[in-house]
């Protein structure tokens, strides 16, 4: 043992592969370990070989013990301190896929042909061209484990993590979506868990400059103990800027870029991502990352510079397992080796050790791969935004005989770790987990919601549309969303509450993309294969009703832990569904990511794929919104449901918010129905049929409609049709959950035209209403009339009665007259839906504000200001009738343009029993 | 000829973009700032764009406000130069002493975005001059540190110098005093505005035309203003 008074600075002897440049640091201080900064007993290689015996906890660091002795037979001798710590996190569940893998070949293996694929699974993000120049790259990863222990640090880092990923495949991230699930939204711990979350996808993507175009907000008690963050980037990147991963090239400099490296999140992967949570949990907080965002900033300007001036010949960022994952990756995808000075990487804390080091999950990071004749100029972009960076090693050739090269890591001389990096990477375990269907999936599935009683007057209808929209996952969510700078970069053309976010990439040609992020627990928990495919169905949809082209996939899979083999039957069924989903739609896979463990002690979250699909749009000036539009003079749009409704209740958000009932079998899904469904609608706002459309899914008709008179403020009304009418029958109508359906309006005089497009499409189609501007209420024929406002403060006072109402803080304060804020409801289209609205008993929003609604740009929300709420109600009767536009409209709602509807048919179709099991649910990893 | 506006990036401005775009729609040629490079480049006016200028981890602005760009900015500014600070560039202003009061936290310490309604009370600035007076416009809102705050005897002044530019209306997104969104000074060549006109120049992106009113203004008062 020698003490080095300063051994970060000290130069490196030749004994061992040459020392490449000078250790260099651009900007910030040059890291200098204090005199105290000595480290006794580094365990060394030579020392490893000398101490055969000696114990190691590597049960401790989730090892088991024939992984263990596969690692002594890999390096034919014990592991060192750091070499162990480096394959207990590569191997850990979270980075080697090891449950997963055997399952998710089926991505690759189904792949539907696509020649525009640049680079899909197994890269950082699957990239995808759009057009002769572009590409774009999206992914989706979970931080579940770290929001449920840290909730702002987790979500904000788990933001940072997939915009690197999305960096680092040579794209500028334009956007970001977070698909968010929390326990019961009544429960104490939601309010611990949601605020501190929302804050930290907000903090850390605002600060990013990053529009938040969507995502979820859900809320079921088989997430009380494990949230779900998933968050998803979207990147856009000229089509020769691809970057690779390799570490290509030996006698290139291995430059490590941004923060310095800490103690945080050290272990995280290990301990974390792939243990599931018991008492202990709060003792974890360690291993939470922190982040920066402003330093994420500086990277991701300082990486786009490099790239355009073609100065880096490999990239990889550093998330999950830190130096290690990147390092061996890297290496590993070259098939060299790689010589790394570890006292060169600049430290927070100067008394970290070697393992600690390359186990960092410290934020911000990339490593670079650089050759030499470049590094000057890379270090000086790195200076000119501020940005540390150091090299830290150089890439080494393969060995003489063609065998990959090895990765040598040196402490202060002393050899720490020399491993073939392969051996991290790709030999990993891989395991054929045992799996068996859930025992009580047969009971689970044969007890119906289609058997519960249901509303059957005009009342209780009235009340239930009421109640539905009021509940806390069918509510409105402005108070997480208003959150997020949805404007930032100037792109944003669509954004929450619509069906996808909408980005334009290309200012010139208007090119687009349209993305959506879609899951149910609840239906995967019934049948997870159907219930995958239904995820996949609607966020298919849900682009589609923009009038985008579908053309890419992508996943978060978050179960509960793969040892219990009835989460793993889940797993296996949820990915078969999935890859055999995308085939029969013809769109591929792109990448994704698993996340196990999602389990608090025994009980398991219920099996959610988080779906992702992105589809494009040629013109973005074509985007076709999901609000009812404004017309002046008592113009009308007609209203057409198209697909199929059947009677499909189990699973349902009904089932869930009037029963607390999950049984049966999801709705069935027909993909097929799903593609002709997406043609007709890019087809038809092609041509201008399409005022506005929106897709059909949780909540039914019921929503759909509210959320589209709601959004600019524009009433409607609609009859329900004869083969709906009788008993529960317009429940059904308005409630059913059944797929493959959108509500879509239609300006006057295209009616015909679109009838005929929706049967060349082959797809069923019912004039159901006509908007109604004027009104101010939605109204159902015979049913109920419900004014907008009663509706809006229904829907918007949820989650500030939960959570805190914001806006009447600021109301209180601000020195203006009290009104105003109802004012602000009714008025702006966007912003009416975004005001908290008080309480519910006053009916104070709607009526008063004249002012304001002068104000508001044209199409404001005109319509729903009136104020005659009540006293409209009563002659409703007369209405839809005379409301009909004239000539060849339709008179009422039962027949259509022509004659009625498409196919109509509405069969109750809902089906019986089986069942399935509860609970498994638990924290994830990453796939890749 | 065509006016030239200079947009300042700072480590961290992210709105600098939006502003650049802005400038080009409204008929002028974007000039791109450096916060290192105390040079103007001979720009005819200059906006200060939103973000979180190096992090804004001490108080917003606090550390912009030294950049070697500003100091040649502060001085242009009091010789006249048309400044408009948005949202950071607002809290920049005040941290120089361009402007009075300061942006604190918003009140529900929450970072909140929204389509904003403004009235436009001032329109003899060089940055509003092409709005009619009382004009209502609406506007995106973003951020977590608009609360404008000022002691009682700043703001009267503004008030009876008719120096609040604009003002909340429909419900005051962030609690700042007397609804204050926008003033300017003395000169009225210097405007900082806390919601984002940059974001509303497109109808595809934005909720209105009504932000290319600002950026409009300024070469109309370029085009009067004496060289």
């Amino acid at each position: 043992m020698t003490t080095h008074p300063d051994p970060a600075l000290r130069e490196t002897p030749g004994a061992l592969p040459a020392d490449p440049a000078e250790p260099r640091t651009a900007a910030v201080v040059q890291q200098a370990g204090p005199a105290d900064d000595w480290t006794p007993g580094v365990d060394t290689v030579p020392r490893a070989a000398g101490t055969p015996d000696e114990l190691q906890p590597y049960a401790e660091l989730g090892l088991r013990d024939d992984e263990y002795e596969r690692i002594r037979h890999i390096l034919d001798r014990r592991p060192t301190q750091s070499e162990l710590a480096m394959y207990s996190i590569m191997w850990s569940e979270h980075c080697s896929y090891k449950s997963s893998k055997v399952h998710l070949r089926q991505f690759g293996e189904k792949a539907p042909p696509s020649d525009r694929l640049l680079a899909g699974i197994g890269e950082n993000a699957g990239v995808v061209q759009v057009s002769d120049e572009l590409a774009v790259t999206f992914k989706v990863e979970s931080h579940n484990h770290p929001s449920f222990v840290e909730p702002y640090q987790g979500a904000a880092t788990g933001v940072g993590g997939i915009v690197r990923d999305i960096l680092a495949m040579g794209a500028r991230p334009v956007a970001v979506m977070d698909p968010l699930r929390f326990g019961a939204a009544d429960h104490p711990d939601t309010a611990r868990v949601l605020p501190g979350v929302v804050a930290g996808v907000g903090g850390y993507g605002n600060c990013l400059g990053l529009p938040n175009i969507g995502g979820e907000v859900v809320f079921d008690p088989c997430y009380q103990g494990n949230p779900l963050v998933n968050a998803l980037c979207l990147g856009v990147l000229p089509v020769d800027r691809l970057q690779k991963k390799e570490a290509a090239g030996p006698g290139n400099v291995v430059v490590l870029m941004g923060a310095k490296t800490g103690r945080d999140g050290i272990g995280g992967v290990s301990v974390l991502a792939s243990a599931t949570f018991d008492e202990g949990s709060e003792q974890r907080r360690p291993s939470v990352q922190v982040g920066d965002p402003f330093t994420e900033k500086l990277l991701i300007e300082a990486c786009l510079e490099l790239y355009d001036a073609e100065l880096v010949v490999g990239i990889q960022d550093l998330g999950g397992a830190g130096l290690t994952c990147a390092l061996t990756e890297t290496a590993a995808a070259a098939g060299t080796g790689m010589r790394v000075w570890l006292e060169r990487v600049p430290l927070r804390e100067p008394s970290m050790e070697p393992h600690e080091i390359l186990a960092s999950e410290s934020q911000e990071r990339m490593l670079l791969v650089v050759a030499p004749d470049k590094l000057d100029a890379v270090l000086k972009t790195a200076e000119k935004w501020g940005v540390l960076a150091t090299a830290i090693g150089e890439v080494t050739p393969p060995a003489p005989d063609g065998q990959p090269g090895r990765l040598l890591i040196t402490w202060r001389d002393q050899v720490v770790v020399d491993v073939p990096p392969g051996s991290l990477v790709d030999d990993g375990p891989v395991y054929a987990r045992p799996m068996r269907e859930p025992a009580d999936l047969i009971l689970l599935q044969a007890d119906r919601a289609e058997t519960l009683p249901r509303p059957s007057n005009p009342e209780a209808l009235r009340e239930t549309v009421l109640r539905m929209i009021a509940s806390p996952n069918l509510a409105d969510k402005t108070w997480v969303t208003e959150q997020y700078d949805r404007y930032v970069l100037g792109n944003t053309v669509l954004a929450q509450p619509e069906d996808s976010g909408v980005i334009r990439i290309d200012e010139r040609t208007g090119l687009g993309v349209a993305l959506s992020v879609d899951g149910n627990g609840r239906y995967a928990r019934l049948d997870p294969y159907h219930g995958t495919k239904l995820a996949l169905a609607e966020a298919y949809r849900n682009v589609a009703v923009t009038g985008a082209k579908p053309i890419a996939v992508t996943n978060c899979l978050n179960f509960g832990s793969p040892e219990d083999p009835g989460v793993m039957w889940q797993f296996a069924e949820a990915v078969r569904g999935l890859a055999d989903g995308c085939l029969e739609l013809g769109i591929p896979v792109t990448g994704g990511n698993v996340s196990f463990y999602n389990q608090t002690n025994a009980a398991a979250i219920h099996p959610t794929p988080v779906v992702g699909v992105l589809g494009v749009l040629d013109n973005v000036a074509d985007r076709v919104p999901m609000g009812f539009v404004p017309r002046a003079g008592g113009d009308h749009d007609q209203l057409f449901l198209l697909g199929e409704t059947h009677v499909e209740l189990s699973g349902s958000e009904w089932a869930w918010v009037t029963h607390e009932h999950l049984g049966g079998i999801p709705p069935q899904v027909d993909l097929g129905r799903e593609r002709q469904l997406a043609e007709l609608l890019a087809a038809a706002a092609r041509v201008g049929h399409l005022s506005s459309a929106h897709d059909l899914s949780d909540g039914g008709l019921a929503q759909s409609l509210v959320e589209s008179c709601l959004r600019r403020g524009v009433g409607a009304r609609v009859a329900v049709p004869e083969h709906f009418a009788g008993g529960s029958m317009p429940f059904v109508f308005l409630f059913s959950e059944s797929a493959g359906r959108a509500l879509v309006s239609v300006p006057r005089g295209h009616e015909k035209a679109f009838t005929a497009l929706c049967a060349e499409h082959g797809v069923p189609w019912e004039f159901i209403g006509v908007t109604d501007p004027a009104s101010g209420a939605l109204e159902v024929h015979d049913q109920f009339r419900i004014g907008l406002d009663e509706l809006r403060a229904a829907h918007t006072a949820t989650l500030p009665r939960l959570f805190g109402d914001a806006a009447a803080v600021s109301a209180a304060e601000a020195t203006g007259d009290a009104p105003a804020e109802a004012a602000d409801a009714a008025v702006a289209p966007d912003a009416a839906v975004e005001a908290a609205v008080p309480p519910v008993s006053e009916p104070v929003a709607a009526d008063e504000p004249e002012t304001a609604t002068d104000a508001a740009p044209a199409d404001a929300a005109a319509a729903d200001a009136p104020a005659e709420a009540g006293s409209a109600a009563a002659d409703a009767p007369a209405e839809a009738a005379a409301a009909a536009p004239a000539s060849d409209a339709p008179g009422v709602p039962t027949d259509g343009p022509e004659a009625a509807s498409g196919p109509a048919q509405a069969g109750p179709a809902g089906s019986a029993t089986a069942a399935d099991d509860p609970d498994e649910q638990a924290p994830a990893a990453d796939q890749r | 000829m065509t006016a030239r506006i200079g947009v300042v990036t700072f480590p961290g401005s992210l709105d600098d973009g939006d502003a650049a775009r802005a400038v080009r729609i409204a008929g002028a040629e974007p000039v791109r700032l450096w916060h290192g490079d105390p040079q103007l480049h001979g720009v005819d006016a200059v906006v200060l764009p939103g973000g979180f200028s190096y992090g804004d981890y001490l108080r917003c602005g606090a550390i912009a406000r030294f950049a070697p760009v500003m100091e040649t900015i502060v001085d242009a500014a009091r010789g006249g130069l048309p400044v408009l600070g948005i949202c950071n560039g607002f809290q920049i202003l005040c941290e120089a002493h361009l402007l009075p009061g300061a942006l604190t936290r918003n009140q529900h310490l929450h970072f909140r975005n929204r389509d904003q309604i403004l009235r436009i009370e001032a329109v003899g600035t060089a940055w509003t001059n092409a709005f009619q007076p009382g004009q209502e416009v609406l506007i995106p809102v973003k951020n977590g540190e608009g609360c404008y705050v000022a002691d009682p005897a700043t703001l009267d002044r503004l008030e009876a110098e008719g120096r609040v530019v604009a003002r909340y209306l429909g419900g005051n997104p962030n609690g700042s005093q007397r609804d204050i969104a926008a003033i300017t000074n003395e000169a009225g060549n210097v405007v900082g505005i806390m919601p984002h006109p940059e974001h509303a120049v497109e109808a595809l992106t934005g909720p209105s035309l009504d932000g290319l009113g600002f950026f409009t203004s300024v070469l109309k008062h370029l085009v009067g203003a004496p060289a």
